[in-house]
C-alpha cells in the first residue's frame, strides 16, 4: 500500500511540472507586452523598463522559465502587481474561504444527492424516480450564476431570509486565525456570542446551495445508476433470501457497494468546485480564491494569475490522488492486493 | 420416510410481462416436499426451475413478474397470502437458499464473518460478538479450515468451493431449519469440489433435519442426492416419481432423452452413442396450448399440438403427463435395449 | 433471474433501428424537439423577432411583461427582451456548434493518431492530455480567454480548445477497440493507406460515442460561453448574448425580475435539450447501459 502511494506520488511530479510549464508559457506568450498592459498605454518608458526588470521580462524566455521554475519549487510565486504582496500570502488568506465554501457545498450535494439517488433507484420507474431524474438533468443544465442571482432575488431581496453576500455580518468584528470562519467563530459559541458562528453559517447557506447544485445533480445520477447496477447483483438475492430487512439490505449492503464510484465522482466534483467557485464567489462577494483570480485576470496581474492557477491545479491534482487512494482503501479487492 | 408434508405448491402459474410479450415461465405446476426429504427439480435451463424456487420465497422481481394463480402452503400457511413482512421473517429462518454462482453471491465489500453474523442478528436478538462466534461455529460446521481466521476474509480471498460452503453456512444460520433451496449449487464448481459440496449437503441434511429442494439440470447430481424427482420442461411438470422410479423406469419422452444424454449411467451403457435431444427449447413467448415437447418428440402425434395431456399414473407416486404414454413406455424401453 | 428467456432477434439495418429506438426513447425525443425549436428560432430570428434587438426606447425602459406592447418586457435600456432572447438563440447555437467543431476536429485527429500509431506517439500524446486534464476545465477556459483577450470569438476558441482532451480520449478509446477488427486487417492487406484506414474505415465505426460526446458538448459550450460572458470575458455589449444579458441584469434583481429570469430560462432550456438528447443517445447507442 505504502509502495503504491509512493508510486502515485512520483507519477504526480511530471504532471505538476507540466502544469507549471503550461501556465508559464501561456502567460508569457500571450499577445501584447505584459508590462504595458499592466501600466496602461500612457506609461512612461522608464516605468515600463523598471517593471520589465522587476518581472524579469528583460531576460531571454528560457532564462525566465528556469528562474520561475526555481522559485516555484520554493513555493515563491512572486509578488502581486496590484497589491505588492507576495502571491503566496494572498492565496493563504483567501484559500480557506474557498475551501470552507466548497466543503459546505459538497456536504449539501453529497448527502442530498446520495439520498435522492438511492430513492430513485429503489423506486425505479415511478413518478419519484422520473421527477428526481428530470430534476437532476435540469440541475446539470442550469447556469449556476443565474441560479445564484435568482436565489438572491427571491430569498434575500424579496423574502429577506438570507444575506446577499459576504462571509459574516460586518458588524461582528473579530480577528480570524485559520480563516475558516466556522472554526474561528466556534469558540464564541461558548463565550456568550453564538451570533458570530450563526452569522457565518447563515452566510454560507445560499452560496453553498448555488455551488452545490451541479454536483448534487451529478451525484444523484451516479448514485442511481450505480445503485441499480448493484441491485441486479447475485449477492443482493443472497441477503434477501436470508431474510434481512429491506432497509438494511438497501442502506448497508447495496449502498456500501454502490458508493465506490460515487466517491470518485464526489472527489472529482470537489476539485472542480474549487475552480468553479469563481462565478459563485463573484456573485456572493465571497472573498475566496476564485474571486481573487478573477480580479487578477481583470487587472492583468500576471504573477497572481500564474500563481493562483498553479496552486488551484495542484490542489485539484492532489485531491484526485487522495480520492484514488481512498477508493482503494474502501474497496477490499484493491486494498488487499 | 416420514410422510408429513412440509411444502406443497398447487397450480402455480407465473408470468413475466416483457416488452416482447407475456412469458409464461411456470404453468399449472404442483409439487410437494415431505419433511426430511430431498426433492430434485430437474430440467434444462429456462424451463422454470428457478422461477419455481423464487415463487416459494417470493424473490420474483415484480414487475415484470406476476404470480397469476396458485398457492404455496408451507407448514399450513399460504405464503402467497402472507404479507411481505411475514415472508421476510420466514426467509433465512425456515426457508433459506443457496445459489448457483458462489463467485458473485457474496457481497464483495464485507467480511464473510460479518455477512454471516448479520443473518443471525436479523432474526435473533443477538449482540455482534455473539453473532460472530456463531458465525465461526457455522464455518466449522461446513468444514472450512481455520474458521476463526477465515471469518475475517473477504469473499474474493476464498476459492469457489469455499465460497459455496460459506453460502451453505449462511443458509444454515437459522435456528430452525425447515427448507433449504439449492439452486444449481454445484454447477459453477470443479468436479472434485462438486462431490465435496454434495457430500456436505447430504451430511448436513441429516444433522439439522432439513428438507432440501435441489434444482439442477444434472442427472448425476439427482442420482446422488434425491429422494424424489420432478422433471420440468418449458414451464410444465412432465414426470414425477421417486428417484428409483425415474432412473429404473423413465417414462416421459423428455426424461428418456435426458437420461440418454448422460454418459455414465449403467442402465444405458448399451447405447452406442451419447444421444442429444434433437431440436431446441421452444420460445416461451410463442407457446400454444399443446405439449411443449411435441416438436422435439419422436412419438408426437396431432393431438400433442392441440392440448396439454392429463396425468397418467404408472405406479404409486410415479406419474407422467403424455398423450402417448402407453406407446412411449412400450417403445421407449425397447430403444434403450 | 437465471432463466434464459429466448428472445427472437429483430433484423433491421442499424441506422433504421437507431432511429426506431430514438423514437421510442422519450428523453431523446424531448431533447430533439427542444433542439429543433431552438435551431428554428436561431435560423429565423430576423423573421420571428418582433423588434430590432438593439433598438433602445429609453422612455419605455424596464417595462414589465405584457405592458406597453412588450410580451416579455424591456431591459434597462428599453430594448425588447423577447427579440433579444430570439437573437440570443442564434448566437448560442452558433457558439455551441463552432466550439464543438473545434474540439471535434482536433480531438478526432489527436485521438485517432494516438490510438492508430500507438507506442511512443500514444504515450506522449496521452501524457500531454493528462496534463491538460490536470487543470480544472473551467479555469483553463478562463485563462485561455484571458490570454487571447475577451471577445465572443475568443470565448468560442477557448471553450473549443479546453474540451479537446476529453474528445481525444473518447476517440482514442473507441479507435483502440475498433482497430483490432478483422476488416481493418483485411483492408490493410489490400493496400489501403493509413489515412484511408483511419478516416475512411475506422472513424465511421466510432461515431456512436463521438456523437454522444458532441451532443452533450454543445450544451456544455452554451453554458460555458454564458459563464464567460457573465464574467465579461465573452460577448461584449450590446450583443444580445444570454450570459451577458444575465450579467447586466445583476443590478435589477430588486426592481425588474423579468430581466433576470428570462435569459436564464432560455439558457437552461437550450442546454437541457442537448443534455436530454445526449443522455438518450447514450442509452440507445451503448447497449451496456440499457436496463
Amino acid at each position: 500500500m505504502i509502495q503504491y502511494i509512493l508510486k502515485r506520488l512520483t507519477m504526480l511530479l511530471p504532471t505538476l511540472f507540466g502544469v507549471v510549464t503550461l501556465v508559464f508559457f501561456m502567460i508569457a506568450l500571450a499577445p501584447g507586452d505584459p508590462a504595458r498592459v499592466m501600466l496602461g498605454e500612457r506609461a512612461s518608458k522608464e516605468k515600463l523598463e523598471k517593471l520589465r526588470a522587476d518581472l524579469g521580462l528583460d531576460k531571454p524566455l528560457a532564462q525566465q522559465y528556469t528562474l520561475y521554475l526555481k522559485r516555484v519549487v520554493h513555493l515563491d510565486f512572486g509578488k502581486s502587481i496590484k497589491s505588492g504582496q507576495p502571491v503566496m500570502n494572498e492565496v493563504k488568506e483567501r484559500f480557506p474561504a474557498t475551501v470552507e465554501l466548497a466543503i459546505c457545498a459538497m456536504i449539501f450535494a453529497s448527502v442530498l444527492g446520495i439520498w435522492i439517488g438511492v430513492i430513485s433507484a429503489t423506486k425505479k420507474n415511478t413518478w419519484i424516480d422520473y421527477t428526481s431524474m428530470v430534476g437532476a438533468l435540469v440541475g446539470v443544465s442550469m447556469p449556476v450564476f443565474w441560479l445564484a442571482l435568482v436565489m438572491i432575488m427571491i430569498f434575500s431581496v424579496h423574502l429577506n431570509l438570507f444575506p446577499t453576500g459576504g462571509r459574516i455580518n460586518i458588524r461582528y468584528y473579530f480577528s480570524p486565525e485559520s480563516n475558516f470562519y466556522l472554526i474561528d467563530t466556534f469558540k464564541y459559541l461558548f463565550q456568550g456570542h453564538p451570533e458570530y458562528f450563526l452569522s457565518a453559517l447563515h452566510h454560507l447557506i445560499l452560496p453553498s446551495i448555488a455551488l452545490g447544485t451541479i454536483p448534487l445533480a451529478i451525484i444523484a445520477r451516479t448514485t442511481r445508476s450505480s445503485m441499480l447496477e448493484v441491485l441486479k447483483q447475485d449477492y443482493m438475492k443472497t441477503v434477501r433470501s436470508a431474510g434481512i430487512k429491506e432497509k438494511r439490505v438497501i442502506y448497508r449492503y447495496a449502498l456500501r457497494n454502490a458508493l465506490l464510484p460515487v466517491i470518485t465522482v464526489i472527489g472529482l466534483q470537489f476539485g472542480l468546485l474549487l475552480a468553479g467557485a469563481i462565478l459563485t464567489e463573484t456573485i456572493f462577494a465571497w472573498p475566496g480564491i476564485g474571486k481573487w483570480i478573477y480580479q487578477a485576470i481583470e487587472a492583468r496581474d500576471y504573477p497572481a494569475v500564474q500563481g493562483g492557477i498553479i496552486i488551484i491545479s495542484t490542489t485539484f491534482v492532489l485531491i484526485n490522488l487522495v480520492v484514488d487512494l481512498l477508493y482503494s482503501v474502501i474497496n477490499p479487492k484493491i486494498r488487499l492486493q | 420416510m416420514s410422510e408429513e408434508t412440509l411444502l406443497s405448491m398447487e397450480n402455480i402459474n407465473v408470468h413475466f410481462n416483457t416488452r416482447r410479450g407475456v412469458v409464461k415461465a411456470v404453468r399449472d405446476l404442483s409439487l410437494y416436499i415431505n419433511k426430511g426429504e430431498t426433492l430434485a427439480l430437474v430440467g434444462e435451463s429456462g424451463c422454470g426451475k428457478s422461477v419455481t424456487a423464487h415463487t416459494i420465497n417470493q424473490l420474483i422481481p415484480m414487475p415484470p413478474g406476476v404470480i397469476e394463480s396458485g398457492s404455496v402452503i408451507f407448514q399450513g400457511r399460504d405464503l402467497l397470502q402472507c404479507t411481505q413482512r411475514e415472508v421476510q421473517d420466514l426467509r433465512g429462518t425456515q426457508i433459506s437458499m443457496i445459489f448457483q454462482e458462489p463467485m458473485t453471491s457474496l457481497n464483495p465489500v464485507f467480511k464473510i464473518g460479518d455477512q454471516l453474523a448479520d443473518v443471525f442478528m436479523a432474526h435473533q436478538d443477538m449482540k455482534k460478538k455473539e453473532a460472530l462466534a456463531k458465525a465461526v461455529e457455522l464455518l466449522k460446521l461446513v468444514k472450512i479450515p481455520s474458521p476463526e481466521k477465515r471469518a475475517y476474509d473477504y469473499p474474493h480471498q476464498l476459492s469457489g468451493g469455499m465460497r459455496q460452503r460459506v453460502m451453505i453456512a449462511m443458509a444454515l444460520a437459522s435456528p430452525d431449519s425447515g427448507l433449504m433451496i439449492a439452486d444449481e449449487p454445484t454447477t459453477a464448481l470443479d468436479v472434485t469440489i462438486q462431490a465435496q459440496i454434495l457430500d456436505l449437503l447430504n451430511d448436513l441434511k441429516d444433522k439439522v433435519n432439513m428438507s432440501l429442494l435441489l434444482i439442477t439440470h444434472d442427472m448425476g447430481v439427482v442420482a446422488e442426492m434425491a429422494d424424489r424427482v420432478v422433471v420440468m420442461y418449458a414451464g410444465r411438470k412432465v414426470e414425477e416419481g421417486t428417484v428409483y422410479q425415474i432412473f429404473d423406469n423413465p417414462s416421459h419422452p423428455y426424461t428418456l432423452g435426458l437420461l440418454n444424454s448422460l454418459p455414465s449411467n449403467d442402465k444405458y451403457k448399451n447405447s452406442t452413442r451419447l444421444e442429444a435431444i434433437p431440436g431446441n427449447v421452444p420460445d416461451l413467448l410463442s407457446l400454444g396450448e399443446g405439449c411443449p415437447f411435441a416438436n422435439r418428440c419422436n412419438w408426437s402425434s396431432d393431438v400433442c399440438n392441440k392440448s396439454f395431456p392429463g396425468k397418467t399414473e404408472l405406479a404409486e407416486g410415479h406419474s407422467i403427463w403424455c398423450h402417448n404414454a402407453t406407446k412411449v413406455i412400450a417403445e421407449g424401453t425397447k430403444t434403450n435395449g | 433471474m437465471n432463466e434464459n428467456i429466448g428472445v427472437p432477434e429483430l433484423e433491421e439495418s442499424p441506422l433504421k433501428e437507431h432511429w426506431h429506438s430514438l423514437r421510442q426513447n422519450k428523453t431523446a425525443m424531448a431533447g430533439l424537439i427542444i433542439i429543433v425549436l431552438f435551431l428554428l428560432v436561431g435560423i429565423f430570428s430576423p423573421v420571428l423577432a418582433p423588434m430590432d434587438p438593439l433598438e433602445q426606447h429609453i422612455e419605455l425602459r424596464k417595462s414589465a411583461p405584457f405592458t406597453n406592447g412588450y410580451i416579455l418586457g424591456t431591459d434597462d435600456l428599453g430594448r425588447d427582451l423577447l427579440s433579444r432572447l430570439i437573437y440570443g438563440a442564434r448566437i448560442s447555437m452558433i457558439i455551441g456548434v463552432i466550439s464543438v467543431s473545434i474540439s471535434l476536429f482536433f480531438g478526432v485527429i489527436i485521438g485517432m493518431i494516438s490510438a492508430y500509431y500507438g507506442g511512443i506517439v500514444d504515450k506522449i500524446i496521452m501524457r500531454l492530455i493528462d496534463m491538460m486534464l490536470a487543470f480544472p476545465y473551467i479555469l483553463l477556459t478562463i485563462v485561455i480567454v484571458a490570454v487571447l483577450g475577451p471577445s465572443l470569438t475568443n470565448a468560442m476558441i477557448a471553450i473549443g480548445i479546453s474540451q479537446i482532451p476529453s474528445y481525444a480520449r473518447v476517440v482514442r478509446a473507441s479507435v483502440l477497440a475498433e482497430k483490432e477488427n478483422d476488416y481493418v486487417l483485411a483492408e490493410r492487406a489490400l493496400g489501403a493507406s493509413d489515412r484511408e484506414l483511419m478516416f475512411g474505415s475506422i472513424l465511421p465505426n466510432c461515431l456512436a460515442p463521438i456523437s454522444v460526446q458532441a451532443t452533450l458538448g454543445v450544451g456544455t459550450a452554451i453554458l460555458d460561453s454564458a459563464a464567460l460572458s457573465f464574467l465579461g470575458l465573452g460577448a461584449q455589449p450590446p450583443t444580445p448574448e444570454w450570459g451577458l444579458m444575465i450579467a447586466s441584469s445583476k443590478e435589477f434583481i430588486t426592481s425588474a425580475w423579468w430581466i433576470v429570469t428570462f435569459p436564464g430560462i432560455a439558457t437552461l432550456l437550450a442546454v437541457l435539450g442537448f443534455n436530454l438528447l445526449g443522455d438518450g443517445l447514450r442509452d440507445i447507442l451503448d447497449p451496456r447501459l440499457r436496463d
